[in-house]
């Protein structure tokens, strides 16, 4: 019994295969509906990040390689996709490598590099997924880290899924934080450079000068320039695995938002898990809402 | 109608099952508590407290006016041994209502000649021989604001000074640089304790929260020496990759 479990767990679910459905499986469907349609009676979250935290651990604790932890960790985010775009999330955003994962084992470091590659590619290929929740993909953090492939397959992923209006999910990698805001420092100092060098050019021809580039650099700004401008701060942070810290993600737009730990591995993480993190934030709602409200009055 | 007032009723019904499930993990939580306070449980007698450099204190701005709670809170941390506090709430309220501490601390600093920047004199003091300091919401986005104007003005210069560097490009080893030059930079506490209603961080500064453990501890009026110890004897378990 435990080998068919394992071989279970190592066998990939096609995308395909989470769409189609059978007799059990339209039950099963059903019954969610009818919870969804309850917990919808609530205030339901637009916006859920996700620190996909325990692969490795899900690896070892059933004797699987590495490799077959992350991909069974894969599944678990594509299956999330599904049941969140069920429930009317709108946006998603998961850490999926960050920079400091690059002091990892060098093999570790080729093998995820060369599953984020392979499984961009099927979903270039294999759309169904895609066109079921009409997905915008957005990759954040400094691509010109990654390996010339994974680059280009994510800005082809990108470019494809632009002008989709569905669920928008961003895929963060490589990416931290504090890199997120020195980068929008920078691209900001390069805008004001620019705004001045037309101010100049405007003024020699007799135009009135603008005042953009000579005001103090402000908080909105920074806001503009960050990886997530013109998407709305999480609502929902979930690390996964019991972690309690941040490890550097999203630290600028999660300032009102309701940070969970649930035990579960990330490969473990499933829809039972999703409702009952959604039932933990309809229970903070009004305090998080009212700190919100708040600080746009101050601003 | 009918329908949305059944989904109504069996949402009302759900959120007040896990309310008493949550009166049940509280009160069992309360008893642990009462048991750490008593060193009835082993475990938690002897605390290591190596890898607890700093400790950042979060407090939600409506309870941080209870400043008897506050300077309870503070004694509790200094007779556990804990070293240096960072207190933040995002309305300010605690540095306002531990201001005589700081201003007695700022005179006793230049009584004694002891030359300390403006910036960390206005936030910082002593509390039972811990080091205490206080920040609020403008130490948080604004102090990168604060930090990204130094690093734009420098960035004009080199452009004025016809500069090769016209293209610079900031590091994260920059902007902390420019962090502590406007005031904001600082130690990162290993460990962050929240009191209020909800885990939160409520924007307390991004560039020192890179790898904090963050516990949610309940509300500031409801608090107990026994969440604290037990808080600490968690984090001391704790093993951290760093990413690796």
């Amino acid at each position: 019994m435990l080998d068919s479990l394992i071989s279970q767990m190592e066998k990939e679910k096609q995308p395909d295969e989470i769409v189609t459905t059978g007799v059990l499986e339209s039950l099963q469907n059903f019954i969610r509906k009818c919870i969804v349609a309850v917990l919808s009676y609530g205030p339901m979250p637009r916006h859920i990040a996700f620190i996909m935290d325990g692969n490795r651990r899900y690896a070892k604790s059933r004797s699987i390689k590495e490799g077959a932890g992350h991909r069974v960790g894969f599944s678990a985010l594509m299956a999330s996709l599904l049941y969140c775009y069920e429930m009317g999330v709108k946006y998603i955003t998961v850490y999926a490598f960050s920079i400091d994962n690059f002091k990892r084992d060098p093999t570790e470091v080729q093998t995820l590099m060369e599953l984020m590659e392979e499984k961009i590619n099927e979903l270039l290929e294999n759309r169904n997924v895609i066109n079921k929740v009409n997905c915008k993909i957005n990759f954040w953090g400094n691509l010109g880290m990654l390996s010339e492939p994974v680059r280009l397959a994510a800005q082809k992923l990108m470019a494809s899924t632009a002008g989709n209006a569905g669920l928008v999910l961003s895929v963060c990698m490589p990416y931290n934080s504090t890199s997120e805001i020195a980068n929008a420092v920078n691209e900001l100092c390069a805008e004001r450079r620019d705004m001045m060098q037309r101010e100049h050019a405007g003024s020699s021809n007799g135009r009135a000068a603008g005042s953009g580039a000579h005001s103090d650099i402000s908080v909105a700004d920074l806001d503009r320039h960050m990886y997530t401008a013109g998407c709305p701060d999480p609502d929902i942070v979930i690390r996964t695995s019991g972690e309690t810290r941040l490890s550097n993600f999203l630290l600028w737009q999660t300032t009102f938002s309701h940070l969970q730990n649930p035990e579960p591995l990330w490969p473990e993480f499933s829809w039972r898990h999703l409702v009952w993190a959604i039932l933990q934030y309809q229970r903070v709602y009004p305090y998080i809402e009212q700190n919100r409200i708040q600080a746009k009055k101050q601003l | 109608m009918m329908v949305k007032l059944i989904l109504g009723f069996l949402w009302y019904l759900i959120h007040l099952v896990i309310s008493l499930f949550n009166l049940w993990s509280h009160l069992c939580n309360n008893l642990e508590c009462y048991l750490i306070s008593s060193e009835l449980l082993p475990k938690f007698r002897n605390l290591r407290l190596e890898k607890l450099k700093y400790l950042g204190v979060v407090v939600d701005s409506r309870e941080a006016n209870n400043i008897l709670k506050v300077k309870q809170l503070l004694w509790w941390l200094s007779t556990i041994g804990v070293k240096n506090v960072i207190l933040y709430d995002v309305e300010g309220v605690l540095k306002k209502l531990l201001e005589p501490g700081i201003k007695a601390s700022r005179d006793r600093n230049s009584r004694n000649s002891i030359n300390v920047s403006a910036n960390m004199e206005a936030s910082h003091f002593s509390h039972g021989g811990m080091a205490v300091e206080c920040l609020s919401g403008s130490d948080g986005k604004e102090g990168i604001a604060k930090a990204a104007n130094l690093m734009y003005s420098d960035f004009c210069n080199c452009a004025t000074h016809g500069s090769a560097k016209s293209d610079i490009i900031f590091t994260e080893a920059d902007m902390a640089c420019a962090l502590r030059a406007a005031g904001s930079g600082g130690a990162e506490p290993d460990l962050l304790l929240v009191y209020g209603p909800v885990r939160c961080h409520l924007g307390f500064p991004a560039w020192r929260l890179r790898y904090t453990e963050i516990v949610h501890m309940g509300s500031l009026k409801s608090m107990k020496y026994g969440s604290i110890v037990k808080a600490f004897y968690r984090f001391s378990e704790k093993y951290q990759n760093y990413g690796k």
